[in-house]
């Protein structure tokens, strides 16, 4: 597996990186969502493992967790998953998941066994830079990279501090708050963007609230290495629950269409 | 962060990056102000003539000698709100008012913590939205109530099972997106840095007063010292004072619930495992991958899968005893307690009252208890009659 600098650098455009919760709203119809999203043009994937706490996330992503927990998936389950995915392509894979998880699997154990699922890396939504040291020497060992969240409150000799730790690529927020599809995107996205790739040279992509094909232009126009978007494919699953060919439909539209305006 | 806020291994900061920086000022106003002669003046005039402190340590006469030995009870459910929840909040939001910010958010399980938030934002003009659990908010209805006359807005949660857990995630949820005008006034001594810490310090006065008490009264310390223990801010109040006193003997108690056999208890130190929940590393009621359990508790406010950080490391370090006793017990001992003192307690103190009523034969004669009374019981009334009707 390619590194993401290596990944990105390929490209001569922002990358297109959808989020999905594995196993939403099941095993079976996630696989073939996600495998459309790869078609449709995805060139990372951003994937969860459903917690029965998200609190980093909104109503959106918290009922697909819902969803998938309801149907029985597993943290072993979800390592069976991305092995699916990636033997069906090699896109970069980055894991969001909630540090209870990690910590009841054993680190280093849960690390090599993402990897030896085909994963890239691992950013987990409830470790804050302060605590990195928990799992950079597992992720490390592992062969795996890391990704940190910045925010636009986030201090700037904090941003330093992350830029330095991370390995794989910086998430950045594109508004404060949790995830969600919004409206209007905040106009801090521009400057922080900037500011973060004066600080380091691993690729700064953005998310939160991003959901229009314009929104993903604007927000690669500000500079960003890659586009996250989330909530909005989720909430296609939402809406059209027992529709399998609806929501891949769906999906695959959208995400194309992003893909014709990076 | 000034400080990581670790108890041994257990508390940190586990958190979203979004929320450090308001993690950040809460932090940094608390270390500024708690010490300052002006903020520790109006706060103790708070204390004294809002809240009714100090609080009596009453000798339960006739409890005693159903038990068989001598029973001391601190009386938090004298204060103002009925219980020692309203020690907290007025220092966070006199904290809050310090910090200059005009708007308060909490979570509320039993809806103690809800109403005393409540009412001191009513107190201090600050405007205020209590999250509560859809199915706390029909058990505890008579809180709501007051909490909406206090002015506060009472958002109720739907996710989960609709309890304290889950009012906790989307007070958190909402607190991320309002962090530059908002405080989020925690309930206990859980949760991320700095709150196991900052709640602890707004509670101590429980332990010193308690302590000074039995020094007065008995003209000695207590032989055991007891409380309830869901998140644990009325227990750690107490217990802090005592801590340092080798010869006192510590019992923490938590909610069995329907029984340690089943899943519907919420005793976590005594049947969880460590994982890292709401911020905090402690033991934590979790399935074996590390999914957080649903809890079950008669009293709505033990009712959460987790528990303070610093109870982890006392339990750990052997200093406090924690037990767990049945919901069954539980409304014996407040049957029990209410005929023969006259005080109706809450569910939640009454978990340690009817430890207590188990240590019947077991304990000598002389042994001086202190139990901490954490608030009384109007608000469950209707949840005992329901399980105990009365002829």
């Amino acid at each position: 597996m390619a590194t993401y600098k290596e990944t990105f650098a390929k490209l001569d455009r922002a990358a297109l990186i959808p989020f999905f919760v594995i196993g939403d709203p099941d095993y079976a119809t996630s696989l073939e969502i996600v495998k459309t999203a790869i078609d449709a043009g995805a060139d990372v994937l951003e994937l969860g493992i459903a917690f029965s706490d998200p609190i980093a996330d909104g109503v959106t992503i918290q009922k697909a967790d819902i969803r998938a927990l309801k149907a029985g998936m597993t943290v072993k389950q979800a390592l069976q998953f991305i092995k699916e995915v990636t033997d069906y392509k090699p896109v970069p894979i980055g894991l969001l998941i909630y540090y209870n998880l990690v910590y009841q699997y054993g680190h280093d154990k849960f690390f090599a066994d993402f990897k030896a699922a085909g994963g890239s890396s691992v950013l987990v939504a409830d470790l804050s830079i302060d605590d990195a040291d928990e799992i950079a020497g597992p992720a490390a060992n592992a062969g795996l990279e890391t990704v940190f969240m910045v925010t636009p409150n986030t201090a700037d000799d904090r941003a330093k501090l992350i830029a330095e730790k991370t390995t794989g690529f910086i998430y950045t927020v594109s508004l404060l708050g949790i995830t969600g599809a919004r409206e209007t995107l905040s106009k801090k996205v521009g400057p922080l963007v900037a500011k973060l790739k004066s600080m380091t040279d691993v690729p700064v992509c953005v998310g939160f609230g991003i959901s229009t094909p314009e929104h993903a232009k604007e927000v690669a126009a500000a500079g960003a290495d890659g586009v996250i978007i989330g909530s909005k494919v989720v909430k296609m699953i939402e809406d059209n629950l027992g529709d399998t060919e609806k929501i891949k439909s769906e999906v695959h539209s959208f995400i194309s269409s992003v893909r014709a305006v990076l | 962060m000034e400080n990581k806020g670790r108890y041994g291994e257990f508390g940190g900061f586990y958190v979203p990056e979004v929320l450090i920086p308001a993690l950040e000022q809460i932090e940094h106003a608390f270390y500024k102000f708690k010490d300052d002669p002006q903020f520790v003046a109006e706060l103790d005039n708070l204390y004294k003539n809002y809240a009714g402190r100090p609080t009596p340590l009453y000798f339960a006469r006739r409890f005693s000698e159903h038990v068989g030995f001598n029973v001391y009870v601190k009386r938090e459910d004298l204060l103002h709100g009925g219980a020692h929840k309203v020690n907290n909040t007025l220092g966070q939001a006199l904290l809050a008012k310090y910090m200059g910010k005009t708007k308060i958010i909490a979570e509320t399980g039993a809806g103690q913590h809800g109403l005393a938030t409540a009412m001191t934002g009513a107190l201090f003009g600050l405007e205020t939205k209590i999250f509560m659990g859809v199915v706390d908010i029909e058990r505890q209805s008579v809180n709501v109530h007051k909490m909406k006359l206090c002015g506060a807005e009472v958002i109720s949660v739907q996710g989960g099972t609709g309890t304290l857990k889950d009012a906790i995630n989307d007070a958190l949820r909402y607190w991320t997106s309002h962090v530059d005008d908002t405080v989020y006034i925690f309930g206990s001594v859980c949760g991320p840095h700095p709150y196991p810490t900052i709640v602890k310090h707004f509670q101590t006065p429980i332990g010193v007063e308690a302590r000074a008490q039995s020094l007065e009264i008995l003209g000695k310390l207590p032989d055991v010292i007891t409380a309830c223990v869901g998140g644990g801010s009325n227990s750690i109040g107490l217990f802090s004072a005592f801590v340092d006193d080798k010869d006192v003997r510590i019992v923490g108690v938590e909610p069995g619930g329907r029984g340690l056999a089943t899943r519907e208890h919420a005793a976590t130190l005594v049947a969880g495992k460590v994982g890292v929940f709401h911020g905090a590393k402690s033991y934590l009621l979790q399935d074996e991958e590390g999914q957080v359990y649903e809890t079950e508790s008669i009293s709505a406010g033990l009712d959460y899968p987790a528990v303070g950080p610093e109870h982890c490391m006392l339990k750990d370090s052997g200093r406090v005893e924690y037990v767990a006793v049945g919901d069954e017990d539980v409304l014996d001992a407040f049957e029990l307690f209410t005929k023969t003192e006259g005080i109706i307690p809450a569910l939640e103190s009454t978990h340690a009252l009817a430890y207590l009523v188990s240590q019947k034969g077991k304990l000598p004669a002389e042994t001086n208890v202190i139990i901490n009374l954490s608030g009384r019981g109007d608000k469950d009334v209707g949840i005992v009659e329901k399980n105990r009707p009365v002829e």
